[in-house]
């Protein structure tokens, strides 16, 4: 273990500006969150992650933004265990009927001011699963969503993008919700 | 002692279905499969539901394979489930979705259903009414200083959702009992009557994680009911796909599994090269999940030289660094302290249970469908298929490390034997299908174990029923029984080692 956590002093850091997996759009889109984020919440952001029946695909790429590649927690967000302590819920999957409840409960439990993402194609309207008799549909269909991010699933870097751009129209449609 | 296939030989015998032959036969004969069941002889491979029929997969002692279906008058059966209990969950499972009653089931509480869907047994020839919403009854566990512990459907982690209720003894569990279904989206009822490629893309997001091995499971079945074969080019591809899809989930589970002990360093590390495969598979398939590159026919796309190439230095690069991730794990007593002898699962349960993936085979059950139920291009292939005794959280991690190695030899010898030639073949499900409906069916390894489809395409060439069966039916029960006597705080970790599907198992 010594050895391992000596090289990692050592070695250069995967993350951003480590040239083997040097990402000129992480790395741009890292400084731009940054910066962002830091004027809007002072470098602190809570989500709370809820499946509403995603096929946890979705669920795999939040996973992979805690990795060292994306590492998240880097710009102050980070994803919390209760919704009581959250500022955004990041909601996947088409809405299923037996988790309706369990969704608009959580979203009840979220204090103000808060907001929505919609994450994945099925959020949006239900995608593949629209129409089912045990789908409601999108994520919208019960609780308002702030943003939608496209994608089946959305790889972590839209995920990123995405909530840049949440941050951005923070003054705008989001406002609604602050009160 | 009968073999299955004197008793499908003593069936009406379904005109196409293959590769297995399945027969539609009487009560008794069902009853004798029943009790081969019972007696530990035979496996249950999967049980589902049709608007008036039930049927059943099966594998025998020698292990052949083939299904029995039963004609249920009234919508009656004999339950299964009654003498053998892995049989239960999929008994409830068809009850809710086609109103089937197995007689003498023992638990007769709704499971898929939760009194939300409007309507009730909506895959039925005639949908009922809602059912009265009533609250679940959970089992008693009744002593002296229990509690209750009430977990999910929502949980604390980016995990799906799904409902646990311990009863504990101060910190010891007594019982756990899974209540699940939240995730039901209703896959086979919007399979049904659907164009094959669009029951593909279903079958594709029944479980995110083993999106590779659902397509091709689905794939498969297809094309053993169209009798097309796909060519060989394409078929060497899908593995190549289902091996890197395997490399991805257990590298992050074995990084996972020791983080739910509070080891962070190797879920970093694990993390890591878990994101250089979804980059490779990336940059040779064109999505990280390779979600719908796997189609009935073939393949998507072709993979290219910089696809080659990335899934080279992919494999270099594990080789290099897994080694040494191998080594913390085994030399790390507080790590060690906590895997070893946790959550054990005993032989016989896995083997009553016919546990598949990881589960089965580090408590003892040597099955993998890559091996036992052969198909291209593994029987060209050279692989090992671990097993081990213990049955505890260590040694569902040794199976995993053990899986990577193996998994990296295969995709060394498929990148340097891969056939030339074209990647898909043409289904034509509407022309094939001219002389009746046809059926068939598929065993795949996906990396949590065998994964089942059956389907028949009927008029037009749509898909009239498909059922796929998750690995996890089998699984989840088992978390039950492995959990018993251990403390409440190793749940996770117990949990994470099993790493079973909710998606998959919700359909």
């Amino acid at each position: 273990m010594r050895k391992l956590l000596f090289e990692s002093l050592i070695r250069p850091p995967l993350t951003e500006r480590a040239p083997q997996v040097s990402d000129a759009a992480v790395d741009e889109l890292a400084r731009a969150l940054d910066s962002v984020a830091r004027k809007r919440l002072g470098r602190s952001l809570s989500i709370r992650a809820i499946d509403a029946g995603s096929c946890n695909g979705c669920e795999l790429e939040m996973h992979a933004l805690n990795n060292a590649f994306y590492d998240i927690e880097r710009f102050g967000f980070r994803f919390v265990a209760s919704p009581r302590h959250a500022d955004v819920l990041m909601v996947t999957g088409p809405v299923t009927k037996n988790m309706r409840e369990a969704l608009k409960r959580t979203w009840d439990a979220t204090p103000n001011p808060k907001w929505v993402v919609a994450l994945g194609d099925c959020a949006k309207d239900g995608g593949c699963f629209a129409g089912s008799y045990a789908v409601v549909g999108g994520v919208s269909d019960v609780v308002p969503v702030d943003l939608h991010i496209p994608g089946c699933p959305p790889p972590p870097i839209d995920i990123l993008k995405g909530l840049i751009a949440l941050l951005e129209g923070a003054n705008g449609t989001v406002g609604a919700s602050l009160g | 002692m009968p073999a299955l296939t004197d008793l499908i030989e003593a069936g009406r015998p379904a005109e196409h279905h293959a590769p297995w032959r399945r027969a539609v036969v009487a009560p008794k004969v069902w009853n004798l499969a029943v009790e081969q069941l019972a007696g530990g002889r035979w496996s249950l491979l999967g049980l589902w539901g049709e608007p008036d029929r039930v049927h059943m997969a099966l594998l025998d002692e020698a292990r052949d394979i083939g299904v029995i279906s039963l004609d249920c008058r009234g919508g009656r059966y004999p339950s299964v489930g009654q003498y053998h209990p892995p049989a239960l969950r999929l008994e409830r499972a068809a009850a809710d979705l086609f109103g089937l009653a197995p007689q003498g089931l023992p638990d007769t509480r709704r499971w898929l259903d939760h009194g939300q869907w409007g309507i009730s047994h909506p895959l039925a020839a005639q949908p009922g009414k809602p059912a009265a919403r009533s609250s679940y009854r959970f089992l008693a566990a009744e002593g002296d200083s229990l509690h209750q512990i009430a977990v999910g459907p929502v949980h604390a982690g980016i995990i799906e959702p799904g409902h646990f209720r311990f009863t504990a003894s101060g910190e010891t569990v007594v019982r756990l009992e899974e209540r699940l279904g939240y995730v039901h989206k209703g896959i086979e009822g919007l399979m049904a009557g659907a164009p094959v490629d669009r029951a593909a893309r279903l079958a594709g997001r029944t479980s995110g994680d083993s999106t590779v091995a659902y397509s091709l499971a689905f794939a498969r079945a297809v094309e053993a009911a169209l009798g097309v074969a796909p060519p060989p080019r394409a078929m060497w591809l899908r593995a190549l796909m289902a091996e890197l899809e395997r490399l991805a989930n257990h590298l992050g589970d074995i990084g996972a599994i020791c983080n739910d002990a509070a080891f962070a360093l190797m879920h970093a590390h694990c993390g890591v090269l878990r994101e250089r495969v979804l980059r490779a598979a990336d940059a040779a398939f064109g999505h990280r999940l390779m979600r719908d590159r796997v189609v009935p026919g073939g393949v998507a796309g072709d993979l290219g030289e910089a696809g080659t190439s990335a899934i080279r230095s992919l494999v270099a690069e594990i080789r290099q660094r897994f080694p040494h991730l191998v080594e913390l794990y085994d030399n790390t007593a507080s790590l060690q302290d906590r895997t070893v002898a946790t959550g054990r699962l005993k032989v016989e349960l896995a083997r009553q249970y016919a546990a598949g993936g990881y589960v089965g085979r580090a408590s003892g059950r040597d099955f993998d469908a890559r091996r036992n139920a052969v198909y291209a291009p593994y029987d060209e292939l050279a692989f090992d298929v671990p097993v081990l005794q213990e049955g505890d959280v260590n040694a569902r991690v040794w199976i995993r490390v053990r899986e990577v190695e193996q998994s990296l030899s295969l995709v060394e010898q498929m990148l340097g034997r891969l056939p030339a030639g074209s990647i898909r073949a043409d289904i034509a499900a509407a022309d094939n299908v001219a002389d009746g409906p046809r059926e068939g069916m598929a065993l795949v390894e996906g990396f949590r174990g065998d994964i089942l489809a059956w389907l028949r395409i009927g008029e037009g060439g749509l898909i009239e029923r498909c059922h796929l069966r998750d690995p996890s039916w089998f699984q989840w029960p088992l978390l039950e029984a492995a959990i018993e006597g251990n403390i409440i705080a190793d749940f996770p970790l117990c949990n994470k080692s099993f790493n079973c599907s909710y998606s998959g198992h919700d359909l």
